[in-house]
Protein backbone atom coordinates (compact mmCIF):
# COMPACT_ATOMS: atom_id res chain seq x y z
CA UNK A 1 0.00 0.00 0.00
CA UNK A 2 2.79 2.39 0.91
CA UNK A 3 4.42 1.52 -2.44
CA UNK A 4 1.41 2.86 -4.35
CA UNK A 5 1.87 6.20 -2.55
CA UNK A 6 5.18 6.65 -4.40
CA UNK A 7 3.16 6.73 -7.62
CA UNK A 8 0.04 8.62 -6.50
CA UNK A 9 1.57 11.30 -4.27
CA UNK A 10 3.48 13.14 -7.05
CA UNK A 11 0.34 13.36 -9.20
CA UNK A 12 -1.21 16.29 -7.31
CA UNK A 13 -0.06 16.40 -3.66
CA UNK A 14 3.65 16.58 -4.47
CA UNK A 15 3.52 17.35 -8.17
CA UNK A 16 7.01 18.23 -9.45
CA UNK A 17 5.71 21.04 -11.69
CA UNK A 18 2.97 22.72 -9.67
CA UNK A 19 4.35 22.24 -6.14
CA UNK A 20 8.10 22.22 -6.70
CA UNK A 21 7.99 24.38 -9.87
CA UNK A 22 10.53 22.14 -11.63
CA UNK A 23 10.75 21.40 -15.35
CA UNK A 24 9.05 24.67 -16.33
CA UNK A 25 11.30 25.27 -19.37
CA UNK A 26 10.14 22.22 -21.28
CA UNK A 27 6.58 22.70 -20.04
CA UNK A 28 6.55 26.01 -21.93
CA UNK A 29 8.34 24.82 -25.03
CA UNK A 30 6.66 21.57 -26.04
CA UNK A 31 3.04 22.24 -25.09
CA UNK A 32 1.84 23.98 -28.25
CA UNK A 33 0.23 20.69 -29.27
CA UNK A 34 -0.83 17.54 -27.47
CA UNK A 35 1.22 15.26 -29.75
CA UNK A 36 4.55 16.88 -28.85
CA UNK A 37 3.51 17.17 -25.19
CA UNK A 38 2.67 13.45 -25.09
CA UNK A 39 5.93 12.41 -26.76
CA UNK A 40 7.92 14.60 -24.39
CA UNK A 41 5.99 13.18 -21.41
CA UNK A 42 6.65 9.58 -22.43
CA UNK A 43 10.34 10.32 -23.10
CA UNK A 44 10.76 12.03 -19.72
CA UNK A 45 8.90 9.30 -17.82
CA UNK A 46 11.06 6.58 -19.43
CA UNK A 47 14.27 8.49 -18.63
CA UNK A 48 13.08 9.15 -15.08
CA UNK A 49 12.23 5.48 -14.36
CA UNK A 50 15.36 4.08 -16.01
CA UNK A 51 17.72 6.57 -14.36
CA UNK A 52 16.07 5.96 -10.96
CA UNK A 53 16.53 2.19 -11.38
CA UNK A 54 20.19 2.40 -12.46
CA UNK A 55 21.24 5.04 -9.94
CA UNK A 56 19.44 3.26 -7.12
CA UNK A 57 21.05 -0.07 -8.06
CA UNK A 58 24.58 1.35 -7.84
CA UNK A 59 23.88 3.88 -5.07
CA UNK A 60 26.09 2.14 -2.49
CA UNK A 61 29.12 2.40 -4.76
CA UNK A 62 28.80 6.00 -5.96
CA UNK A 63 31.56 8.05 -4.31
CA UNK A 64 29.90 11.13 -2.86
CA UNK A 65 32.58 13.45 -4.25
CA UNK A 66 31.63 12.66 -7.86
CA UNK A 67 28.01 11.61 -7.38
CA UNK A 68 26.44 14.44 -9.40
CA UNK A 69 28.73 13.78 -12.35
CA UNK A 70 27.92 10.06 -12.23
CA UNK A 71 24.19 10.80 -12.10
CA UNK A 72 24.38 13.25 -15.00
CA UNK A 73 26.45 10.80 -17.08
CA UNK A 74 23.87 8.06 -16.58
CA UNK A 75 20.95 10.41 -17.30
CA UNK A 76 22.66 11.92 -20.36
CA UNK A 77 23.36 8.47 -21.84
CA UNK A 78 19.72 7.48 -21.40
CA UNK A 79 18.56 10.71 -23.01
CA UNK A 80 20.82 10.19 -26.05
CA UNK A 81 19.52 6.64 -26.43
CA UNK A 82 15.89 7.86 -26.28
CA UNK A 83 16.65 10.64 -28.75
CA UNK A 84 18.23 8.16 -31.17
CA UNK A 85 15.16 5.92 -30.91
CA UNK A 86 12.83 8.85 -31.59
CA UNK A 87 14.88 9.84 -34.65
CA UNK A 88 14.71 6.28 -35.93
CA UNK A 89 11.06 5.45 -35.20
CA UNK A 90 9.25 8.79 -34.81
CA UNK A 91 11.15 11.05 -37.18
CA UNK A 92 8.45 13.71 -37.68
CA UNK A 93 7.91 14.22 -33.96
CA UNK A 94 11.63 14.23 -33.21
CA UNK A 95 12.02 17.04 -35.77
CA UNK A 96 9.30 19.05 -34.01
CA UNK A 97 10.75 18.46 -30.54
CA UNK A 98 14.20 19.45 -31.90
CA UNK A 99 16.51 20.06 -28.96
CA UNK A 100 13.99 19.59 -26.17
CA UNK A 101 14.46 15.82 -25.89
CA UNK A 102 18.20 16.43 -25.50
CA UNK A 103 17.42 19.03 -22.85
CA UNK A 104 15.76 16.39 -20.64
CA UNK A 105 19.30 16.07 -19.24
CA UNK A 106 18.97 19.52 -17.72
CA UNK A 107 15.39 18.96 -16.56
CA UNK A 108 15.49 19.51 -12.81
CA UNK A 109 12.84 16.83 -12.21
CA UNK A 110 15.20 14.05 -13.32
CA UNK A 111 18.28 15.10 -11.37
CA UNK A 112 16.10 16.17 -8.43
CA UNK A 113 14.54 12.71 -8.06
CA UNK A 114 17.90 10.96 -8.58
CA UNK A 115 19.60 13.04 -5.91
CA UNK A 116 16.80 13.17 -3.34
CA UNK A 117 15.17 9.75 -3.74
CA UNK A 118 17.02 7.17 -5.85
CA UNK A 119 20.34 7.77 -4.03
CA UNK A 120 18.74 6.77 -0.71
CA UNK A 121 16.13 4.12 -1.57
CA UNK A 122 16.03 0.57 -2.99
CA UNK A 123 15.44 -0.03 -6.69
CA UNK A 124 11.71 -0.80 -6.71
CA UNK A 125 10.49 2.23 -4.70
CA UNK A 126 12.84 4.41 -6.77
CA UNK A 127 11.31 3.21 -10.04
CA UNK A 128 7.81 3.81 -8.67
CA UNK A 129 8.83 7.26 -7.47
CA UNK A 130 10.26 7.97 -10.94
CA UNK A 131 7.06 6.72 -12.55
CA UNK A 132 4.92 8.84 -10.24
CA UNK A 133 6.91 12.00 -10.87
CA UNK A 134 6.97 11.28 -14.60
CA UNK A 135 3.18 10.89 -14.59
CA UNK A 136 2.76 14.03 -12.50
CA UNK A 137 4.85 15.99 -15.00
CA UNK A 138 2.94 14.35 -17.88
CA UNK A 139 -0.42 15.25 -16.34
CA UNK A 140 0.47 18.95 -16.19
CA UNK A 141 1.96 18.87 -19.71
CA UNK A 142 -1.18 17.25 -21.10
CA UNK A 143 -3.47 19.78 -19.39
CA UNK A 144 -1.41 22.75 -20.59
CA UNK A 145 -0.95 21.19 -24.05
CA UNK A 146 -4.67 20.42 -24.35
CA UNK A 147 -5.74 23.95 -23.40
CA UNK A 148 -3.14 25.55 -25.68
CA UNK A 149 -3.89 23.36 -28.68
CA UNK A 150 -7.67 23.69 -28.32
CA UNK A 151 -7.76 27.46 -27.92
CA UNK A 152 -4.75 28.10 -30.15
CA UNK A 153 -5.73 26.00 -33.14
CA UNK A 154 -9.15 24.47 -32.46
CA UNK A 155 -7.70 20.96 -32.64
CA UNK A 156 -6.81 18.13 -30.24
CA UNK A 157 -4.04 15.70 -31.26
CA UNK A 158 -4.17 17.41 -34.66
CA UNK A 159 -7.85 16.49 -35.16
CA UNK A 160 -10.19 19.43 -35.74
CA UNK A 161 -12.64 19.76 -32.83
CA UNK A 162 -14.26 23.05 -33.82
CA UNK A 163 -14.17 24.64 -37.26
CA UNK A 164 -11.95 27.72 -37.33
CA UNK A 165 -12.94 30.91 -39.14
CA UNK A 166 -10.24 30.23 -41.71
CA UNK A 167 -12.12 27.08 -42.69
CA UNK A 168 -15.50 28.80 -42.70
CA UNK A 169 -16.52 28.06 -39.10
CA UNK A 170 -17.12 30.41 -36.15
CA UNK A 171 -14.05 29.72 -34.01
CA UNK A 172 -11.39 32.41 -33.87
CA UNK A 173 -8.08 30.83 -32.69
CA UNK A 174 -6.27 32.70 -29.93
CA UNK A 175 -2.84 33.57 -31.29
CA UNK A 176 -1.52 34.09 -27.76
CA UNK A 177 -2.02 30.40 -27.00
CA UNK A 178 0.61 29.35 -29.52
CA UNK A 179 3.20 31.58 -27.79
CA UNK A 180 5.23 30.55 -24.75
CA UNK A 181 3.76 33.12 -22.27
CA UNK A 182 0.33 31.48 -22.46
CA UNK A 183 1.87 28.38 -20.83
CA UNK A 184 2.88 30.60 -17.89
CA UNK A 185 -0.71 31.85 -17.53
CA UNK A 186 -2.18 28.34 -17.66
CA UNK A 187 0.44 27.00 -15.23
CA UNK A 188 -0.21 29.93 -12.89
CA UNK A 189 -3.95 29.33 -12.95
CA UNK A 190 -3.38 25.62 -12.35
CA UNK A 191 -1.15 26.27 -9.35
CA UNK A 192 -3.69 28.75 -7.99
CA UNK A 193 -6.52 26.23 -8.40
CA UNK A 194 -4.56 23.41 -6.75
CA UNK A 195 -3.42 25.57 -3.84
CA UNK A 196 -6.95 26.87 -3.26
CA UNK A 197 -8.12 23.27 -2.86
CA UNK A 198 -5.06 22.02 -0.97
CA UNK A 199 -4.20 24.85 1.37
CA UNK A 200 -1.27 22.90 2.90
CA UNK A 201 0.66 23.47 -0.36
CA UNK A 202 0.80 27.22 0.27
CA UNK A 203 4.32 28.08 1.34
CA UNK A 204 5.03 30.32 4.32
CA UNK A 205 6.48 33.60 3.09
CA UNK A 206 10.15 33.91 4.02
CA UNK A 207 9.74 37.52 5.15
CA UNK A 208 6.70 39.43 6.28
CA UNK A 209 5.99 43.10 5.89
CA UNK A 210 7.11 44.86 9.02
CA UNK A 211 4.26 46.90 10.45
CA UNK A 212 4.70 50.19 12.29
CA UNK A 213 3.61 48.76 15.65
CA UNK A 214 6.01 45.82 15.48
CA UNK A 215 8.86 48.17 14.75
CA UNK A 216 8.35 50.21 17.92
CA UNK B 1 47.35 -14.42 -8.65
CA UNK B 2 43.84 -13.63 -7.47
CA UNK B 3 41.02 -14.39 -9.88
CA UNK B 4 39.11 -11.45 -11.42
CA UNK B 5 36.05 -12.01 -9.26
CA UNK B 6 38.05 -11.55 -6.07
CA UNK B 7 39.67 -8.38 -7.44
CA UNK B 8 36.19 -7.08 -8.35
CA UNK B 9 34.84 -7.88 -4.84
CA UNK B 10 37.83 -6.23 -3.23
CA UNK B 11 37.30 -3.17 -5.44
CA UNK B 12 33.63 -2.93 -4.42
CA UNK B 13 34.52 -3.43 -0.76
CA UNK B 14 36.79 -0.40 -0.79
CA UNK B 15 35.50 2.71 0.94
CA UNK B 16 33.53 5.06 -1.30
CA UNK B 17 35.86 8.01 -0.68
CA UNK B 18 38.92 5.91 -1.51
CA UNK B 19 40.75 7.49 -4.51
CA UNK B 20 41.10 4.16 -6.33
CA UNK B 21 37.38 3.49 -6.04
CA UNK B 22 36.41 7.04 -7.01
CA UNK B 23 38.59 6.84 -10.10
CA UNK B 24 37.49 3.29 -10.92
CA UNK B 25 33.77 4.06 -10.64
CA UNK B 26 34.18 7.15 -12.83
CA UNK B 27 36.01 5.18 -15.53
CA UNK B 28 33.53 2.29 -15.41
CA UNK B 29 30.45 4.52 -15.64
CA UNK B 30 31.97 6.51 -18.51
CA UNK B 31 32.98 3.32 -20.34
CA UNK B 32 29.61 1.57 -20.00
CA UNK B 33 27.73 4.75 -21.00
CA UNK B 34 29.97 5.17 -24.05
CA UNK B 35 29.39 1.57 -25.15
CA UNK B 36 25.60 1.86 -24.74
CA UNK B 37 25.38 5.19 -26.57
CA UNK B 38 27.60 4.16 -29.48
CA UNK B 39 25.88 0.79 -29.91
CA UNK B 40 22.45 2.44 -30.12
CA UNK B 41 23.72 5.12 -32.45
CA UNK B 42 25.37 2.66 -34.86
CA UNK B 43 22.43 0.21 -34.85
CA UNK B 44 19.81 2.87 -35.52
CA UNK B 45 21.82 4.81 -38.11
CA UNK B 46 20.34 3.07 -41.22
CA UNK B 47 16.77 3.79 -40.07
CA UNK B 48 17.58 7.45 -39.35
CA UNK B 49 19.33 7.84 -42.71
CA UNK B 50 16.27 6.46 -44.49
CA UNK B 51 14.12 9.11 -42.78
CA UNK B 52 16.59 11.85 -43.68
CA UNK B 53 16.66 10.71 -47.33
CA UNK B 54 12.85 10.73 -47.45
CA UNK B 55 12.78 14.21 -45.91
CA UNK B 56 15.34 15.38 -48.49
CA UNK B 57 13.26 14.00 -51.37
CA UNK B 58 10.17 15.70 -49.94
CA UNK B 59 12.04 19.00 -49.76
CA UNK B 60 13.09 18.77 -53.42
CA UNK B 61 9.47 18.03 -54.35
CA UNK B 62 8.40 21.05 -52.30
CA UNK B 63 11.01 23.16 -54.08
CA UNK B 64 9.59 22.13 -57.46
CA UNK B 65 6.17 23.17 -56.20
CA UNK B 66 7.40 26.68 -55.40
CA UNK B 67 8.61 27.30 -58.95
CA UNK B 68 5.78 29.01 -60.81
CA UNK B 69 4.45 27.09 -63.78
CA UNK B 70 6.98 24.29 -63.47
CA UNK B 71 4.47 21.61 -62.52
CA UNK B 72 2.33 22.59 -65.52
CA UNK B 73 5.34 22.32 -67.83
CA UNK B 74 6.27 18.92 -66.41
CA UNK B 75 2.72 17.64 -66.81
CA UNK B 76 2.58 18.91 -70.39
CA UNK B 77 5.82 17.14 -71.20
CA UNK B 78 4.67 14.02 -69.39
CA UNK B 79 7.56 14.11 -66.90
CA UNK B 80 7.00 13.29 -63.23
CA UNK B 81 10.52 13.73 -61.90
CA UNK B 82 13.76 15.46 -62.81
CA UNK B 83 16.36 13.56 -64.79
CA UNK B 84 19.57 12.74 -62.95
CA UNK B 85 22.92 12.80 -64.72
CA UNK B 86 26.46 12.46 -63.45
CA UNK B 87 28.94 15.19 -64.30
CA UNK B 88 32.71 15.06 -64.22
CA UNK B 89 33.43 18.29 -62.37
CA UNK B 90 36.93 19.03 -63.74
CA UNK B 91 35.97 18.78 -67.43
CA UNK B 92 32.31 19.66 -67.07
CA UNK B 93 31.17 16.85 -69.34
CA UNK B 94 28.57 14.24 -68.55
CA UNK B 95 29.92 10.96 -67.21
CA UNK B 96 27.33 8.27 -67.96
CA UNK B 97 29.75 5.56 -66.81
CA UNK B 98 29.39 6.60 -63.17
CA UNK B 99 26.37 4.96 -61.53
CA UNK B 100 24.13 7.34 -59.61
CA UNK B 101 22.31 4.76 -57.47
CA UNK B 102 23.37 5.20 -53.85
CA UNK B 103 26.11 7.60 -54.90
CA UNK B 104 27.56 9.13 -51.75
CA UNK B 105 29.22 12.49 -52.44
CA UNK B 106 30.98 12.73 -49.09
CA UNK B 107 32.35 9.17 -49.23
CA UNK B 108 33.50 9.79 -52.82
CA UNK B 109 35.29 12.97 -51.76
CA UNK B 110 37.09 11.17 -48.92
CA UNK B 111 38.37 8.36 -51.18
CA UNK B 112 41.65 9.38 -52.92
CA UNK B 113 40.55 7.41 -56.02
CA UNK B 114 37.32 9.37 -56.49
CA UNK B 115 38.06 12.71 -54.85
CA UNK B 116 40.72 15.42 -54.64
CA UNK B 117 42.01 17.68 -51.91
CA UNK B 118 40.93 21.30 -52.25
CA UNK B 119 43.82 23.81 -52.04
CA UNK B 120 43.43 25.65 -48.69
CA UNK B 121 43.22 29.12 -50.27
CA UNK B 122 40.38 27.99 -52.57
CA UNK B 123 38.52 26.12 -49.84
CA UNK B 124 36.03 28.87 -48.96
CA UNK B 125 33.30 26.36 -48.11
CA UNK B 126 35.52 24.57 -45.57
CA UNK B 127 35.13 21.17 -47.22
CA UNK B 128 38.83 20.10 -47.39
CA UNK B 129 38.06 17.48 -50.10
CA UNK B 130 35.84 17.36 -53.16
CA UNK B 131 34.52 14.43 -55.22
CA UNK B 132 35.43 14.07 -58.92
CA UNK B 133 31.87 13.39 -60.05
CA UNK B 134 28.63 14.97 -58.92
CA UNK B 135 24.98 14.43 -59.84
CA UNK B 136 22.95 17.19 -61.48
CA UNK B 137 19.19 17.13 -61.87
CA UNK B 138 17.68 18.64 -64.96
CA UNK B 139 14.44 19.18 -66.75
CA UNK B 140 14.80 18.99 -70.50
CA UNK B 141 12.26 19.41 -73.27
CA UNK B 142 13.04 18.73 -76.91
CA UNK B 143 16.75 19.17 -76.24
CA UNK B 144 16.24 22.52 -74.47
CA UNK B 145 17.14 22.90 -70.81
CA UNK B 146 14.16 24.07 -68.73
CA UNK B 147 15.64 23.86 -65.24
CA UNK B 148 18.95 22.82 -63.77
CA UNK B 149 19.31 21.74 -60.14
CA UNK B 150 22.77 21.51 -58.57
CA UNK B 151 23.47 19.81 -55.23
CA UNK B 152 25.87 21.67 -52.92
CA UNK B 153 27.30 21.50 -49.45
CA UNK B 154 29.43 23.60 -47.12
CA UNK B 155 30.64 23.51 -43.55
CA UNK B 156 28.55 25.89 -41.45
CA UNK B 157 28.87 26.92 -37.83
CA UNK B 158 28.53 23.43 -36.35
CA UNK B 159 27.35 21.14 -39.14
CA UNK B 160 27.57 20.42 -42.83
CA UNK B 161 24.89 22.32 -44.70
CA UNK B 162 23.53 20.66 -47.84
CA UNK B 163 21.42 22.46 -50.40
CA UNK B 164 19.92 22.32 -53.86
CA UNK B 165 20.27 25.31 -56.16
CA UNK B 166 17.83 25.53 -59.08
CA UNK B 167 18.90 27.68 -62.03
CA UNK B 168 16.76 29.08 -64.85
CA UNK B 169 17.68 28.04 -68.43
CA UNK B 170 19.88 31.17 -68.79
CA UNK B 171 22.19 29.55 -66.16
CA UNK B 172 22.47 32.94 -64.41
CA UNK B 173 19.16 33.46 -62.66
CA UNK B 174 18.37 31.55 -59.46
CA UNK B 175 15.02 29.80 -59.58
CA UNK B 176 15.16 28.55 -56.01
CA UNK B 177 17.52 27.59 -53.22
CA UNK B 178 16.51 24.88 -50.80
CA UNK B 179 18.51 23.86 -47.75
CA UNK B 180 18.09 20.08 -47.69
CA UNK B 181 20.08 19.29 -44.59
CA UNK B 182 21.68 21.16 -41.69
CA UNK B 183 22.37 20.73 -38.00
CA UNK B 184 22.91 24.37 -37.07
CA UNK B 185 21.83 25.84 -33.72
CA UNK B 186 18.04 25.52 -33.42
CA UNK B 187 16.40 28.94 -33.43
CA UNK B 188 19.56 30.70 -34.66
CA UNK B 189 21.60 29.21 -37.48
CA UNK B 190 18.87 26.71 -38.27
CA UNK B 191 16.81 29.61 -39.63
CA UNK B 192 18.72 29.29 -42.92
CA UNK B 193 16.19 26.51 -43.64
CA UNK B 194 13.22 28.87 -43.08
CA UNK B 195 10.97 29.38 -46.11
CA UNK B 196 11.19 33.13 -45.44
CA UNK B 197 14.90 33.20 -46.14
CA UNK B 198 14.56 30.82 -49.08
CA UNK B 199 12.10 33.28 -50.63
CA UNK B 200 14.87 35.93 -50.92
CA UNK B 201 16.80 33.89 -53.48
CA UNK B 202 14.61 33.44 -56.56
CA UNK B 203 15.37 36.02 -59.26
CA UNK B 204 18.90 36.83 -58.03
CA UNK B 205 21.81 36.54 -60.47
CA UNK B 206 24.79 34.32 -59.71
CA UNK B 207 27.24 36.02 -62.10
CA UNK B 208 27.81 39.49 -63.52
CA UNK B 209 28.05 40.31 -67.24
CA UNK B 210 31.68 39.24 -67.48
CA UNK B 211 30.78 35.82 -66.09
CA UNK B 212 32.37 36.30 -62.67
CA UNK B 213 30.54 34.59 -59.78
CA UNK B 214 29.49 37.50 -57.58
CA UNK B 215 26.45 36.22 -55.68
CA UNK B 216 27.00 36.74 -51.96
CA UNK B 217 25.33 36.95 -48.58
CA UNK B 218 25.86 40.38 -46.97
CA UNK B 219 25.18 41.95 -43.60
CA UNK B 220 22.69 44.75 -43.36
CA UNK B 221 20.87 45.98 -46.40
CA UNK B 222 21.30 43.84 -49.49
CA UNK B 223 21.06 45.71 -52.76
CA UNK B 224 21.26 44.79 -56.40
CA UNK B 225 20.74 41.44 -58.07
CA UNK B 226 23.82 39.77 -56.57
CA UNK B 227 23.27 40.28 -52.83
CA UNK B 228 21.20 38.42 -50.25
CA UNK B 229 20.50 39.67 -46.73
CA UNK B 230 22.20 37.52 -44.09
CA UNK B 231 20.14 36.42 -41.09
CA UNK B 232 20.97 38.37 -37.94
CA UNK B 233 21.99 35.96 -35.19
CA UNK B 234 22.92 33.44 -37.87
CA UNK B 235 25.88 35.21 -39.46
CA UNK B 236 28.17 32.19 -39.64
CA UNK B 237 25.47 29.93 -41.05
CA UNK B 238 24.19 32.38 -43.66
CA UNK B 239 27.74 33.33 -44.71
CA UNK B 240 28.45 29.62 -45.15
CA UNK B 241 25.54 29.41 -47.58
CA UNK B 242 27.02 32.31 -49.58
CA UNK B 243 30.46 30.66 -49.58
CA UNK B 244 28.84 27.40 -50.63
CA UNK B 245 27.37 29.01 -53.76
CA UNK B 246 30.65 30.73 -54.60
CA UNK B 247 32.62 27.52 -54.24
CA UNK B 248 30.26 25.21 -56.09
CA UNK B 249 29.62 27.64 -58.94
CA UNK B 250 33.36 28.32 -59.21
CA UNK B 251 36.18 26.55 -61.04
CA UNK B 252 36.45 23.69 -58.54
CA UNK B 253 32.70 23.13 -58.52
CA UNK B 254 30.19 23.21 -61.36
CA UNK B 255 31.94 26.17 -63.09
CA UNK B 256 33.36 24.13 -66.00
CA UNK B 257 30.01 22.36 -66.40
CA UNK B 258 28.09 25.64 -66.53
CA UNK B 259 30.61 27.10 -69.03
CA UNK B 260 30.26 24.06 -71.24
CA UNK B 261 26.46 24.19 -71.07
CA UNK B 262 26.54 27.85 -72.06
CA UNK B 263 28.79 27.30 -75.07
CA UNK B 264 27.70 23.87 -76.25
CA UNK B 265 24.26 23.32 -74.80
CA UNK B 266 23.18 19.98 -73.39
Amino acid sequence: MSMIRHVTAPLIDRNPVTLQILGICSALAVTTSLTTALTMSVALTVVLCASAAIISAVRRHIPSSIRLIIQITIIASLVIVIDEFLQAYAFQISQRLSIFVGLIVTNCVVLGRAESFAMRNPVWPSVLDGLGNGLGYSLILMIVGGVREFFGAGTLFGQAVVTTQADGGWFQPLGLMSLAPSAFFILGLLIWAIRSLRRDQIEEPEYRLVTKEAEQ
Amino acid sequence: MADPLTIWRRFLARKNDDPVKTFGVAVLVAFISAVVVSTTSVTLKPLQDAHLAAARAARIEAMLDTLPGLRGLMEEAGITALETRMVELSSGSFAPEVVYDDFDSIAAAEDPATGIAIPPDADIAGLKRRENHAPVYLLERDGDLMLLVLPMRAVGYQSTITAMLALQPDLRTIAALTITGQGETPGLGARIADPNWASLWPGKQIANDSGEIVINVVRGQASGPYQIDGISGATRSSNAVGAMLQFWLGDLGFGPFLDRLESEGL
